[in-house]
């Protein structure tokens, strides 16, 4: 069935439909990862938005039971060139057609998506809805001109209980924004004895599981939004040592009295150089983000920067000169996008291990 | 890291000439390199033997050496110019190997000469089997079971224990010749046996097989900091078992997940971080469809063929980035040369799919084994860009001129299920094709057919399912004729006009306006590197059916120049030279420069090279839609071969103008009776011919002009099945097999076969006067392809007589046929130095490079200069023939691919099997000739032994040959006959038998095998069956175990002149003034 996308610069993009018919106004961005729109799609990192895979063929080898990054998905929608119908893969077990029409994400194949990409890259990022063929496109487009932008993305996908992921290793307390459950992952390998709390949960409480580290995740929409947690941290820093991810990243700078701002058109993909700065060597990183660390604004906190982009030179991660601290822009956990930087969690880890000795000294 | 500041010189290793496995992607890394290298202030020096290429014009290194690639030449050229440092990751297996050479005999340590990009360490890390796996057990990578051998008996040993099927790998070969699956012990003691002989070390790696695999490859670099990125994945569509060169790739990978993907991705940096290589290497892995277990199938630890398509695919120059993370550069500080606002430290993502298709040469080679396996059997290949899976695979189907736009073959319309079933086990070139029409034909539910297909194949479903939804689009398109929505559709999943003009019975024009009319007509996209993230500028698009269109053309004056598609026999990289060569000139002249290709190998598809490329099919549909948009002022047809040239008349029907040489001369030189018509009217003689249509009149024809006729189809690209007949069966068997494959309207030329010296000019016409910049000498007498023949400059033995006849003949049919541009003519000189024309071709032919090099006349320049109304004169030449040089001779020698290609005929006739050339250049002919034997790959020997086996005909001719090698002391071997005659006549010869002959002789094949004879001549006789027969498998022992076997006298009289000239004679005193 035909299919509109309609953006809020008034261009329409005719299309089939996919997926749910559940059209949300959305913030439309794009993802250069040519793998991986499984962990994409799950990622709650895109709560809110409408994401558009650059690479045209998607939904290849299917949808299977393991690589989901989220328990419920929160994506608005999807926006592929050409879908495949026939996946091949020997983990798959659906169609991505029917994981998105149970998963409630609506969807518009047969665009020309690499058209839309260079919009996106040229007037920034927009707001965007999906809608019938028969659809009244100046009304949209006047409703989408005057949609406020959502402001409570984290709210929406944080656990809203606690639970635990039990192992005999490291206590570690995650703070859920929005958690990809890589991220679980890679801790639970390490063997580390996962708390998962919500968004809000306040300093005391964290504390009061005695964590030997506070994991701070991945999460969507602009850090500013969760003053509550900015203010959490604040309190942990010092008491606990620290590695926040994405989301979690900013909000260390943020906690540490620098400052974000919103990136034109994000950085969303499996191919960005980060160049650690310790030692000049380079990663490819998986990256996800519209909001990033102004670099500038470092100076005079007490945090320096650790990691840059070598492309756009915008800030990829930090560390505190006085407390163990530190955060990284981009995704360690990788899925989607290379496992070059895993390491970092070991570093996480050992930093623990550091403090522990430290304070038993 | 900055640039090293220690090094001044480097020498660069090229990769020498054209063979299978090893092609023209050489051309366009090594040329990369050297311009990378010299822009960041190197001196750069070059040995290649390779005439052919852009990389040995002497304008892209500070000195070219066209050398042969020998440890005792390179050896030469150190001495000489004493540089600092080696490169040989560039030059594919033969510039590793020259490296390996070099630094085993000592002269690298000797001169303080250092191994940049991969060292000798990695080198033997990466190549040696046992050092690989050791290599790799100590990573933690898996490798399937396997043992090395060096001797049969240990192979089979090692399948007794680990059991059948294995695959048998020489070591250091190319392209893996000689290598192949065993399914039982008879055959792997035989492939076994071959492979040991062909491998310089004499070793095998037995491995056991992981058939059915996919086979996946990651294009990966590393620099001196240890940062490593893979710059591009790419799937075969054929599972492992199938050399990659052979496969259908497509990139990026189309059925891993991110899971999969990242797992085999970090294995391969894992790998180029173990070797420690700065630059780029390939990785080549097996993963099993059914779970996540993988194995490390090969390292090339260099720049491959896969790494061309990979830079062509992505837009990431691969070669050029190499050489500066060889000069000790790293990844993050060099800039992105697509988009210039990132850097090379990136990992490119592509927003299209690509398909590759390899081009094989089985149209020529009639009686080849067509069957794929793991040695490489392709000349060339085609890419193919598009944004749906179905729009790539198609366009890709029709880039490769293999006379079909579909994924439909006539031939197999009348073929069985079963018939089509047995093709698709056979697993040969035509295979996806036998695929579509068995799914065409099925009648089961699509998932059975499909799943039955996958069982057979191993091809992944997703492929399966992509296919069968172009056969569901044919149904669609048969079921609604002329339907303007339909047509949409089939143009965006990569149908073409003519394909749909059949099936709708009209004409691809009509299909063509019934398509502008609707405004269906193609955008051009980007490739960009990076999905359209960034910003760039980079002038390389393809077409698709979308709705932005990114090509926006300038208002300059504009010229479009088509080049020469996939290589192939009889059209090769020397078109690709001269495609590039037209193109600086024009952009030089102030003209936008526009090319369309479609080859990923070559120079003329890098996008610097012109204003703009367009990585397209070349088709009068592809090609129409790009003139449509650019509105060039006309389209240059000349210099990208046959392929440009045939599309000339339907491109003029569209009203395109093709600048140059005219439509109508191309004609008169193309068309038979048009040809005819003006030789009569120049009155130039050609040798007595007619056409015919059947046999009757064949023969007719045959008995008026009397016998050896020569034979051909009309319209021929390389002499293809071209024939000399000496009698009237031999001319029936002719018209009842070659002619039909061909084509079923084309006539078949007539001719009177004449007995003479071969020569040929290439010269350039402007219009009104000629330049002829030389004249070359065959060495071989007509009757052996020109391409197949030694050719000699200046020429050796002809009288000044002969050369102004020559001369005139070619400045009259210059000036005659009215060509502007570049043309080339065939000369034959009879016993009474009566010279006749044998063809003219209005065109860039495979002479052109050589000749340019050698006399310094850019020719290609000129011709374009020509092309764009500059006389000759005004461009500072003197129209006339060129003065010869007088102080060095050239010789450009053929190269053969014959080990590769099981059961092809050696024999040279009038059809072309050679698939490169080497120079060889000195002050005399005998020097000239052994440095061109050499380069060839011929191992001349100053001593040892020379097998005959000569037919009754030749056995006179054959005599003094034989005497002289004789006196240089060389031992004579020969077949009974030959043995009896030399005997007859006063030599002492060792008998051998026959193939299969009882009693105490060593036969005629052991000997070969068992390398006793360093050199065979076998003439073929055509006497009886048996002989042969015999006389194939001679040839075919020869080549397979390396020996040169000549078919010619002619060659074995140049050969005996080089070893003369390397030996003392040996004459006692007695036999003085005898």
């Amino acid at each position: 069935m035909d299919r509109l996308l309609v953006l809020e610069d008034g261009s329409v993009w005719k299309g089939k439909g996919f997926g749910s018919d559940n059209f949300r106004v959305g913030e439309l961005v794009f993802n250069t990862s040519m793998t991986g729109y499984q962990e994409i799609l799950t990622d709650n990192s895109y709560c809110g938005q409408i994401i558009m895979m650059t690479y045209p063929l998607i939904g290849n080898y299917g949808i299977n039971r393991d690589d989901w990054e989220s328990i419920e998905t929160a994506a608005f929608g999807l926006v592929v060139k050409d879908l495949c119908e026939n996946y091949s893969n020997w983990r798959a077990d659906e169609t991505l057609d029917a994981f998105c029409k149970s998963q409630g994400i609506p969807g518009i194949y047969g665009v020309d998506t690499r058209a839309i990409t260079r919009r996106i890259r040229d007037k920034g990022t927009m707001r965007a809805i999906m809608a019938n063929a028969d659809a009244n496109v100046d009304a949209l487009v006047a409703m989408l001109r005057q949609s406020e932008p959502l402001h409570d993305q984290v709210r929406r996908v944080s656990s809203t209980k606690l639970y635990s992921v039990p192992n005999r290793g490291p206590k570690v307390v995650v703070m859920d924004f929005g958690c990809k459950l890589s991220i679980i992952r890679e801790l639970s390998e390490r063997g580390c004895d996962i708390v998962v709390v919500p968004w809000n949960t306040d300093a005391k409480t964290i504390l009061s599981f005695r964590p030997d580290g506070v994991m701070l995740t991945n999460g969507p929409g602009d850090p500013t939004d969760v003053p509550e947690a900015i203010e959490t941290i604040r309190s942990l820093i010092g008491q606990v040592p620290i590695f926040g991810i994405c989301l979690g990243h900013q909000l260390i700078s943020l906690a540490c009295g620098a400052k974000t701002y919103k990136l034109k058109f994000g950085h969303r993909g499996g191919n960005h150089p980060v160049v650690d700065l310790r030692d000049g060597h380079v990663e490819i990183t998986s990256q996800n983000h519209g909001y990033a660390v102004d670099a500038d604004s470092l100076e005079g906190t007490d945090l320096v920067m650790t990691h840059q982009a070598l492309n756009d030179k915008s800030c990829e991660g930090v560390a505190h000169t006085k407390y163990p601290v530190f955060s990284l822009q981009f995704h360690p956990e990788a899925n989607a996008g290379p496992n070059d930087s895993k390491g970092m969690f070991n570093e996480f880890v050992e930093l623990i291990k550091n403090e522990k000795e430290k304070k038993n000294a | 890291m900055p640039r090293r500041e220690d090094l001044k010189k480097i020498l660069v290793i090229g990769s020498g000439p054209i063979v299978i496995g090893q092609a023209a992607e050489f051309d366009y890394a090594g040329t990369q390199a050297c311009q990378s290298l010299r822009e960041e202030g190197y001196e750069v020096i070059l040995i290649n033997s390779n005439p052919a290429t852009i990389m040995t014009d002497s304008v892209v290194a500070d000195q070219v050496y066209i050398e042969p690639i020998t440890l005792d030449f390179a050896k030469r050229v150190i001495y000489k110019e004493r540089p600092d440092a080696i490169l040989g990751s560039l030059g594919g297996q033969t510039g590793l190997n020259l490296v390996v050479e070099l630094a085993e005999d000592g002269i690298l340590d000797e001169y303080g000469v250092e191994i940049l990009g991969t060292d000798l360490h990695a080198i033997n890390r990466a190549e040696d089997r046992e050092l690989f796996r050791a290599l790799m057990r100590e990573i933690n990578e898996p490798v399937p079971e396997s043992d090395i051998v060096h001797t049969v008996e240990q192979a089979v040993e090692f399948c007794e224990k680990q059991g059948y099927p294995v695959v048998v790998r020489p070591a250091y070969t190319l392209g893996g010749t000689g290598g192949g699956f065993a399914n039982n012990e008879h055959e792997l003691r035989k492939i076994c046996d071959a492979g040991l002989k062909i491998s310089p070390v004499h070793q095998c790696l037995i491995e056991q097989s992981i058939a059915g695999c996919k086979e996946i490859e990651y294009e990966v670099m590393r620099d001196a900091n240890d940062s490593a990125i893979v710059v591009c994945n790419m799937e075969n569509v054929d599972p492992v078992g199938i050399h990659t060169g052979d496969s259908i790739v497509v990139a990026p990978v189309q059925t891993l997940t991110d899971r999969e993907n990242q797992m085999l991705r970090s294995a391969s940096l894992k790998i180029i971080r173990a070797l420690k290589i700065c630059g780029g290497c390939n990785v080549q892995l097996a993963l099993d469809p059914e779970s996540f277990k993988y194995y490390v199938i090969e390292v090339n630890p260099r720049v491959s063929r896969s790494s061309a398509l990979a830079s062509k695919a992505t837009g990431y120059p691969i070669a050029r980035i190499s050489a500066k993370l060889a000069v000790g550069l790293t990844l993050d500080e060099i800039l992105n040369p697509i988009t210039r606002t990132s850097y090379a430290c990136f990992e490119p993502a592509i927003d299209y799919v690509v398909s590759k298709f390899p081009r094989f040469p089985f149209d020529k080679f009639a009686n080849a084994d067509r069957r794929l396996g793991t040695q490489m059997k392709a000349t060339g290949e085609i890419m193919s860009i598009g944004r749906t899976f179905e729009e790539s695979f198609l366009k890709g189907i029709r880039s490769l001129e293999m006379k079909v736009d579909h994924l439909e073959m006539k031939e197999m319309a009348d073929m069985s299920h079963d018939e089509l079933m047995e093709l698709i086990k056979k697993q040969d070139d035509r295979r996806i094709f036998a695929m579509a029409q068995w799914i065409r034909n099925s009648n089961a539910p699509i998932e059975e057919t499909i799943e039955e297909l996958f069982n057979v194949t191993k091809i992944d479903r997703f492929f399966l399912y992509h296919i069968a939804h172009v056969l569901h689009l044919e149904e669609e398109m048969k079921e609604h004729p002329m339907d303007v929505d339909v047509l949409r559709t089939l143009k965006q999943n990569g149908f073409s006009d003519s394909y749909i003009a059949r099936n709708w019975n009209t004409t691809p024009k009509a299909i063509y306006d019934l398509r502008h009319e609707a405004e269906i007509v193609p955008v051009y996209k980007m490739v960009d590197t990076c999905a359209g993230e960034f910003t760039s500028a980079t002038p390389y698009f393809y077409s698709t059916y979308e709705q932005e269109n990114e090509s926006i053309p300038s208002q300059n004056k504009k010229i479009v120049v088509l080049g020469s598609g996939p290589i192939r026999i009889g059209q090769g990289v020397e078109f690709d030279y001269a495609t590039v060569h037209c193109v600086e000139t024009l952009r030089k002249a102030g003209y936008e420069a526009i090319i369309i290709n479609n080859n990923p190998e070559t120079v003329s598809t890098d996008f610097s090279i012109s204003d703009k490329l367009y990585f397209e099919p070349l088709t009068t549909e592809d090609v129409m839609e790009v003139i449509d948009l650019e509105k060039p002022e006309g389209v240059i047809v000349q210099f990208g071969g046959q392929t440009a040239i045939n599309l000339a008349a339907s491109l003029a029907e569209h009203g395109v103008k093709i600048l140059g040489t005219s439509l109508e001369s191309i004609d008169k030189a193309e068309d038979r009776h048009e040809f005819e018509a003006m030789l009569h009217e120049l009155n130039i003689p050609q040798p007595q011919g007619e056409t015919a249509l059947t046999v009757e009149e064949a023969l007719e024809i045959a008995s008026r002009i009397g016998y050896p006729v020569l034979v051909r189809p009309s319209y021929v690209l390389g002499g293809r099945a071209m024939q000399i007949v000496h009698n009237d069966d031999e001319l029936r068997v002719y018209m009842a097999n070659a002619v039909k494959e061909i084509s079923h309207d084309a006539p078949i030329l007539v001719d009177k076969y004449i007995v003479g010296k071969e020569l040929e000019i290439d010269a350039i016409a402007d219009g009104k006067h000629v330049y002829i910049p030389g004249i070359m000498e065959h060495i071989e007498r007509a009757g052996v392809h020109s391409g197949d023949s030694i050719s000699v400059y200046p020429p050796q033995t002809i009288n000044d007589e002969v050369k102004a006849t020559i001369i005139d003949y070619a400045t009259r049919i210059g000036e005659g046929f009215g060509f502007i541009g570049l043309y080339n003519i065939q000369f034959i000189v009879d016993h009474n130095n009566q010279v006749y024309v044998l063809e003219v071709n209005p065109r860039s032919s495979r002479t052109v490079p050589f000749l340019s090099k050698i006399t310094g006349v850019p020719m290609s320049h000129i011709a374009a200069m020509a092309v764009l109304g500059h006389s000759i004169e005004e461009q500072g030449y003197t129209p006339g023939y060129r003065p010869e040089e007088k102080n060095r001779v050239f010789v450009k020698a053929p190269v053969f691919s014959f080990a590769k290609l099981r059961s092809v005929d050696t024999v040279l006739g009038p059809e072309m099997k050679s698939t490169g050339e080497a120079l060889g250049s000195d002050v005399n002919l005998e020097k000239a000739l052994y440095k061109a034997l050499v380069a060839a790959g011929i191992k001349v020997s100053p001593h040892g032994n020379i097998l005959f086996t000569i037919a009754d005909r030749d056995k006179e001719e054959a005599l003094p040959l034989a005497k002289r090698a004789a006196n240089i002391g060389y031992g004579l071997y020969a077949t009974h006959g030959t043995a009896e005659f030399f005997r007859e006549n006063g030599l002492f010869v060792h008998e051998v038998a026959k193939i299969e002959e009882e009693g105490n002789l060593p036969t005629v094949t052991e000997i070969i095998r068992d390398g006793k004879v360093n050199f065979v001549v076998n003439t073929m006789s055509r006497t009886s069956r048996k002989n042969e027969d015999d006389g194939f498998i001679i040839r075919r022992v020869s080549s397979e175990n390396g020996i040169f076997c000549m078919t010619a006298l002619d060659t074995t009289n140049a050969l005996m002149k080089v070893l003369e000239s390397l030996s003392f004679s040996m004459i006692s005193m007695n036999e003085m003034g005898k």
